[in-house]
């Protein structure tokens, strides 16, 4: 429940702003952005991701180092098996 | 110290040890609690309590969603999905969790149809897909998750989406904080902080345990070091008897929180009056419902709910674990009838569960030794 999974945005969609293309290592999804309204990120920001959603920004090195601790928790399976069934890939 | 050499900053890992033995000395003994479930699954995981003198005592809180939800809420979510044409959409942790006639995952194997889904918007999406079926979301989580609930059910009132609805479980951190501090046989002396539910929350809900308890709490990032770090910083205010929030975790916990979430809770969601904590009993005010704007999309409004209750195995005593009375070795079903392989107690379902955690590193590591030594 506690996972939170490091992703760049690759692009925002331009009929949603709330949705958004994100690379997370290697494997592109799209997440919903609507938490972040007031601190929206751009495309080539890191967020934090949480059951689909995009919980905060953060920096490209925190990002490496949340990936690094979701590999040393034994979590990287997991995270992205979330990541591949968060359901959001026919919303535009 | 067997984990050390495999952290990233080894050295930084072994001077910020050393720095806690100092500040520690060894008169006194430090009661400090870890509230959130991914900590403690961190905690066992990285062996930290091999790194931490034995003067530090690190007590489980109750920040695992899954551990803390009653069987009775399990039973009501699992009676709706026995009626005809309903899909209860559930997370990966809650699918093993026992109800008293078996799990989630136990029911679909006897035909109901359960999916486990990664997000609310993903079973949102069930919906969308299935128009001649009900789609029911047995929602949990801490403030961590609430808000995507949340902004799932705007989504699904404004594309004007009606064969959904959510079982809504979700409870507020707070509040257990404040029952923990209240109960008589807990002895604290600091907290480490919650990280992602505090992205949502910030570090303002937390100051009165600093200032009516004077309790400091650090909220905490989750890797070795980010955990090491706080304790340093709570034994230096220990030390000079101070008691303050501070956030260690600042590269992704701004101190006001995320704004923006806490509106989709506020659209979405009331207080509770109160609510049933397993091991803890009711708490005022420590959890969520829909308002009535969403009722047409609360399980509980559109569903005849039984409302049972179920009292714990009485062997099982999750209760004293979960308040860190009992360390999870001290249960009397801890290893034998109770296993992450046929759980009885939720504490023992989830990874972020004090129980699971234990046994998973610990109590796998005392049985290695003592086979190796017999052989």
């Amino acid at each position: 429940m506690c996972l939170a999974i490091p992703g760049k945005i690759v692009e925002i969609s331009s009929e949603n702003r709330d949705c958004a293309l994100v690379d997370v290592v290697g494997v592109r999804r799209k997440i919903d952005l609507g938490l972040l309204h007031d601190d929206m990120p751009v495309a080539g920001d890191w967020v934090l991701i949480h059951v689909g959603f995009a919980m905060s920004k953060i920096s490209e090195h925190d990002a490496t180092d949340q990936m690094n601790t979701l590999r040393a928790l034994g979590e990287i399976d997991g995270a992205m098996q979330e990541v591949q069934g968060y359901g959001l890939e026919d919303v535009n | 110290m067997r984990f050390v050499d495999e952290f990233r900053e080894p050295e930084l890992i072994s001077k910020t040890a050393e720095e806690i033995r100092r500040l520690a000395g060894t008169k006194r003994h430090y009661r400090m609690m870890e509230v959130c479930g991914g900590h403690t699954h961190a905690i066992y995981r990285f062996g930290l309590k091999d790194i931490l003198p034995e003067n530090i005592e690190l007590i489980h809180g109750p920040g695992c969603p899954v551990c803390v939800l009653p069987m009775g809420r399990i039973d009501d979510g699992l009676s709706v999905a026995q009626q005809p044409d309903v899909i209860f959409a559930a997370f990966g942790d809650m699918m093993r969790v026992p109800g008293t006639q078996g799990s989630p995952l136990e029911h679909k194997a006897r035909g109901m149809d359960v999916r486990i889904v990664y997000s609310p918007s993903d079973a949102l999406k069930l919906a969308r897909l299935n128009p001649d079926k009900h789609v029911m979301f047995f929602a949990i989580g801490f403030e961590t998750t609430a808000p995507s609930t949340a902004l799932t059910l705007m989504r699904a009132k404004a594309e004007g989406i009606r064969n959904f609805s959510v079982f809504c479980n979700h409870v507020t951190i707070i509040p257990a904080i404040r029952a923990i501090l209240d109960s008589p046989d807990m002895r604290l002396d600091a907290f480490i902080g919650p990280g992602h539910v505090s992205t949502v929350i910030g570090c303002r809900p937390y100051e009165w345990i600093a200032q009516n308890e004077h309790k400091p709490i650090v909220v905490s990032g989750f890797e070795p070091l980010d955990m090491l770090q706080s304790v340093v910083m709570l034994l230096h205010q220990l030390r000079k008897g101070e008691a303050r929030v501070e956030n260690q975790y600042k590269r992704v916990v701004p101190w006001e929180g995320n704004r923006a979430a806490l509106r989709a809770m506020a659209e979405v969601f009331q207080l509770r009056p109160y609510f049933e904590w397993r091991g803890m009993g009711f708490i005022s005010q420590s959890a969520l419902r829909l308002r009535d704007s969403y009722a047409e999309w609360d399980a509980e409004q559109r569903f005849v709910i039984p409302g049972i209750r179920v009292t714990d195995p009485k062997a099982a005593q999750c209760g004293e674990v979960l308040k860190g009375v009992l360390k999870p070795h001290q249960c009397k079903l801890f290893g034998r009838e109770c296993t992450p392989e046929h759980p009885i107690g939720a504490l023992m379902v989830s990874s972020e569960g004090s129980c699971a955690a234990y046994f998973n590193y610990e109590h796998r590591k005392a049985m290695a030794s003592s086979l190796s030594s017999i052989a």
